[in-house]
């Protein structure tokens, strides 16, 4: 049986999960409003339109704020203390979720640094990640 | 719109133990704050006609009591549950559904983990599961607090400045007999505690402790019967707008809009202003959420709050008495605190508080649920307007 904690998709949600599995960015955008958005549903949540699409994001992000977890979850595989972060992705929502490749200490880690999508396999998924880019394009 | 005061509390009660209290599930600590309830309310379970519990099956717990409600609510918002239930029965007994409202919680989540209660925000396939736990585990002191090193930046929030909050509340709590932690404490220490998730210290964190409390709502009219002082409910309120157990789905973290539409929503419906409130209590989950209370309801304005706590403002002797019992930091936590938060702003209406703050006619009560998913403000009064 699966951990606990690995997500579970949905067939609501499975686009962005397939997106992760291909290294894409897959979230929604309304076709009405234009408004981009995540997590996935099949509502617009600025204007209530349900002509909604998934569609590939340009992967580019900032660092809105974090943590640094002293005891990850054991399923990240080591126990390095390691970020948890709001991420603000360029097309306009906010999510959760870690910076990866870099030192995971406050130094490293510095607010509205430029990141980008990566993708982090396990098991039994891949999830999206972050990581710190150049600049965004 | 309900007019303030046509409702009131009659009957409050917390579990007989809190803290540690190992012989006792999330049921026995729900069953015995309720028969401690009713105790205070002189009356037993066949003058009760409304019921909510929140994190146990309704039926299942009225039957346990031997109460026949005839109304019943069992909204789960997280840690402010019981606040909304209480909007709720304000509501439900102003509309005539029922008369006498008992509002029941325990959770043992401390001894027991939670043996016998409901309530899973991590479901299978939810939200939160897909897109927020897997990072942190779940983590609630890494998660709930990502808004405070974004804080810290934005308004010159020193680590020394954050860490004030934590020994206010360790100065109310040395004279409460029932909290945990009674030692005073110092920013040095708060600040040599251990790192639980940067720049979060464990004694910025609330306390993992055993408790159940419950209360008793009636009508005005009905109230004057019972046999202590009435707790008018004078304004209520209450919102929705994370979603998930992660302030990623928070519009603005900094000027989060939940929390002013909660406050202003009570503070209206009560006619009163900011200056009239008396006393304070602003769940603390972790020491920074006292600082978005404090501006989101308007106490101060947005960038202020962190200040305004390291300047003792709300500590013993400052002029905004804010979580007089030591609060989820030195008093106790469950892990869901709404409860015994606003049990604290009923003990001080009462008069009847450990740590009295003299003459309290008017007290708010601000709280949380599911990190930021929900939040909920109660205004109660010593008199109807």
């Amino acid at each position: 049986m699966p951990h606990p904690l690995v997500p579970v998709p949905t067939p609501e949600t499975q686009p962005f999960w397939d997106g992760c599995n291909e290294g894409v960015l897959r979230i929604n955008r309304c076709r009405s409003c234009g408004d981009a958005y995540f997590p996935p549903s099949l509502i617009c949540p600025e204007c209530s339109s349900t002509d909604v699409e998934f569609f590939d994001a340009s992967g580019d992000a900032t660092l809105y704020s974090y943590t640094i977890q002293q005891k990850p979850l054991a399923l990240w595989g080591s126990d390095s203390p390691r970020s948890v972060a709001l991420i603000k992705l360029a097309e306009g929502p906010m999510l959760t979720s870690s910076v990866i490749n870099c030192e995971q200490t406050p130094e490293a880690l510095q607010l509205d640094m430029p990141l980008r999508a990566t993708f982090t396999s396990f098991d039994e998924i891949t999830v999206l990640c972050f990581e710190p880019s150049e600049g965004n394009s | 719109m309900i007019p303030p005061g046509a409702t009131a509390i009659v009957g409050a009660a917390e579990s007989t133990e809190i803290g540690k209290v190992p012989d006792l599930s999330s049921v026995g600590l729900a069953i015995d704050a309720a028969a401690n309830a009713m105790q205070d309310a002189g009356i037993t379970a066949a003058d009760i006609d409304g019921f909510t519990c929140g994190y146990f099956p309704v039926a299942d717990m009225s039957r346990q009591l031997g109460i026949f409600p005839s109304w019943a609510d069992n909204t789960v918002v997280g840690g402010c549950s019981w606040m909304f239930q209480l909007r709720n029965a304000v509501a439900a007994i102003h509309a005539g559904y029922c008369t006498t409202v008992l509002i029941v919680y325990g959770e043992s989540g401390r001894s027991t983990r939670r043996l016998g209660q409901s309530g899973d925000a991590g479901q299978k396939g939810g939200t939160g599961q897909q897109f927020d736990m897997f990072y942190s585990g779940g983590q609630a002191a890494a998660t709930f607090t990502l808004p405070v090193l974004r804080y810290q930046h934005e308004y010159g929030l020193s680590d020394e400045d954050l860490a004030v909050g934590a020994v206010s509340q360790r100065e109310w709590a040395v004279d409460v007999p029932r909290a945990t932690l009674r030692e005073p404490t110092s920013v040095e220490e708060v600040l040599d505690s251990p790192m639980v998730a940067w720049p979060i210290r464990r004694a910025m964190c609330c306390l993992v402790s055993d408790a159940g409390g419950a209360i008793i709502v009636t009508s005005a009219d009905r109230a004057r019967d019972y046999p202590k002082p009435p707790v008018y409910v004078l304004g209520t309120g209450g919102a929705l707008e994370a979603g998930v157990m992660s302030p990623a789905g928070v519009r603005d973290p900094l000027r989060p809009e939940f929390i002013r539409t909660s406050g202003n929503a009570a503070f209206s419906a009560a006619g009163v202003s900011h200056s009239d409130i008396d006393h304070l209590m602003v769940y603390d989950a972790f020491i920074h959420t006292p600082i978005f209370g404090l501006e989101g309801l308007g106490f101060v304005d947005y960038g202020e709050a962190g200040h305004f706590i390291a300047e003792g403002h709300t500590a013993p002797g400052g002029k905004l008495p804010m979580n007089t019992s030591g609060g989820g930091l030195s008093y106790a936590h469950t892990g869901a605190y709404g409860m015994l938060c606003m049990l604290e702003s009923i003990r001080q209406v009462r008069g009847e508080a450990a740590n009295q703050v003299a003459d309290v006619d008017i007290a708010l009560c601000h709280g949380w649920g599911g990190y930021w998913s929900a939040c909920s403000t109660l205004i109660f009064g010593a008199s109807a307007p």
